[in-house]
């Protein structure tokens, strides 16, 4: 016997202030103009593809289009992000591009997660990582300036923030080294990674390690950059050969952290085209082994970067989350109107 | 009935999902995915224990499954306390069912014959007893109003007929009824008949 519900369900309003909703449109307006007055060009690309991310972390909506050969057309995916088609305009000759769109996740769902978000993406030509970071740098203090105070950015590689909150070289360290550093700082384990036999690969470790202990403190009262990290998560990012600190090699990668929030995640761009193309089987392969279905991979974005990708540096930033930190909420069911529950 | 051990897969989880961890019941207070960017997805959860209420943090792999815990919250009208239980039974089907100490916890100052209560039920045994957000109990003792008493800010205690003791005003006297908010032990209103 379940408890009587007291009084008219409210599930049809927005979860949302209007106060909030009309940031949320002021916030939008000025990255606009903060595009435009630099000329870089707003652009659109199809939500549905053919061909979705190989990523082993992200997973896509799959639909189907209902054509003339019903039932035999091949799935579509809803876009995790535009990147591989403004990768497409980039080799294209477009010049530095962005743009505002909803994009979709499946299986993330949390008070700092919404299967359906908004991502603002966007690419410099001739642009290395870490002017890239000054540009973020520039856009979000400018966006934030009205609401919240900030003090001066900090730029850290991945090596030193693990050196320094705890205490172990995460490009060195090997996996009994980074499971006792776990229990070291009474990190809640999770059980199945503490049974015989388990196979979490050591990125799985460097990720509890970053969630657990790391992340939390970064960007307190400021921006942080964390910058370079471990060539096995690279992801679409150049790897570089490190010549410092006993060699190795690192990814042309960063996120941008706020108030213990990842905001942003930015690479200097892959542009080899085998490159890519054996980073997508390997992530493909991972995918069959794990049991997951395959997924097509993008050959026109192969095709793109065969046919030339300029030197380039994108990033991806969460605008929800941007909005939820500058006005001080907890989750972003406060600044969705309808959050997925209510969707 | 013997069936199937029934489990939650982490995209399962949400506030109020009862597992079982360590042989115990929880409940979910509070369930957070952390992702990084491009990497490894995690569930860190706040959960309740429902035998002790304690709240511990406890962090899974996304894609992990946890055993469900077959808990159930049940309305119960409470009967009566012979000396060492709590009996409790069910308004339709007549059914009675018996509550220890532990089970009872806080409630017990607040348990009026007849009220209507949550009982937690864990493998159809009690094991937490919540009382209605509101009760009208009477006032079994408290020191009378002193008369002329302007400096109204402070209240008095005054026992419950439960056991209870309550802040009240200083105008309460004894054999009065009043409403009381057991979510936070407070005095609401007098209750006139």
């Amino acid at each position: 016997m379940k408890k009587p519900d007291s009084g008219h369900s409210e599930s049809w309003r927005p979860s949302a202030s209007l106060d909030d909703l009309k940031a949320r449109a002021s916030l939008l307006a000025d990255i606009r103009s903060f595009f435009s007055e630099r000329g870089v060009l707003e652009v659109e690309t199809p939500a549905l593809s053919h061909a979705a991310t190989t990523d082993p972390a992200i997973e896509s909506f799959v639909t189907q289009h209902r054509g003339p050969a019903s039932g035999k057309e091949p799935p579509l995916y809803l876009h995790t992000s535009p990147e591989f088609p403004m990768k497409r305009l980039l080799a294209a000759g477009s010049g530095s591009i962005y743009q505002i769109c909803k994009v979709f996740r499946s299986e993330e769902y949390g008070r700092l997660h919404n299967p359906e978000f908004t991502l603002l993406e966007w690419y410099r030509t001739g642009y290395d990582y870490h002017e890239m970071m000054d540009e973020l740098e520039n856009l979000v203090s400018g966006l934030l300036e009205p609401y919240i105070q900030l003090g001066s950015s900090e730029r850290r590689s991945y090596a030193e923030v693990f050196q320094v909150y705890a205490g172990i070289n995460p490009h060195q360290a090997d996996l009994q080294a980074l499971k006792k550093c776990a229990e070291e700082h009474a990190v809640s384990i999770p059980v199945s990674m503490l049974e015989d036999g388990d196979t979490s690969s050591k990125d799985v470790w460097l990720d509890l390690l970053l969630t657990q202990i790391i992340g939390p403190r970064l960007g307190k009262d400021k921006l942080t950059f964390l910058y370079d990290y471990p060539a096995s998560q690279a992801s679409l990012a150049k790897i570089r050969q490190e010549n410092e600190n006993g060699g190795g090699e690192v990814a042309e990668r960063f996120e941008l952290y706020l108030k213990g929030v990842e905001l942003a995640n930015g690479f200097h761009e892959l542009q080899d085209h085998n490159e890519q193309a054996k980073r997508f089987k390997a992530e493909v392969d991972r995918r069959i082994s794990e049991g997951r279905p395959a997924i097509p991979q993008d050959e026109y974005l192969l095709e793109a970067l065969e046919h030339g990708l300029p030197q380039c540096s994108g990033v991806a930033m969460g605008l929800d989350r941007l909005l939820m930190l500058a006005t001080g909420h907890r989750s972003l069911r406060e600044v969705i109107a309808f959050p997925f529950d209510r969707a | 009935m013997v069936g199937q051990m029934a489990t939650y897969s982490t995209s399962e989880f949400k506030g109020g999902l009862k597992i079982l961890i360590d042989g115990d019941p929880y409940s979910i207070v509070e369930n957070d995915i952390v992702k990084p960017g491009k990497g490894q997805a995690f569930n860190r959860v706040k959960i309740r224990n429902l035998k002790t209420g304690r709240v511990i943090d406890r962090t899974y792999k996304s894609g992990e499954s946890v055993e469900a815990a077959d808990v159930m919250d049940t309305d119960m009208q409470y009967l009566y306390n012979d000396g060492e239980f709590w009996h409790f039974m069910h308004p339709e089907t007549f059914e009675q069912i018996t509550a220890d100490k532990a089970a009872i916890g806080e409630a017990e100052k607040w348990l009026k014959e007849q009220d209507i209560c949550m009982v937690t039920l864990w493998n159809d045994a009690p094991i937490s007893v919540t009382p209605p957000n509101f009760v009208e109990l009477k006032v079994a003792d408290t020191d009378p109003g002193l008369r002329g008493d302007t400096s109204s800010g402070g209240g008095k205690p005054a026992t419950m007929e439960t056991g209870a003791v309550v802040r009240v005003p200083l105008f309460i006297e004894i054999g009065e009824v009043l409403k009381i908010d057991t979510r936070i032990g407070e005095y609401v209103s007098r209750v006139k008949d």
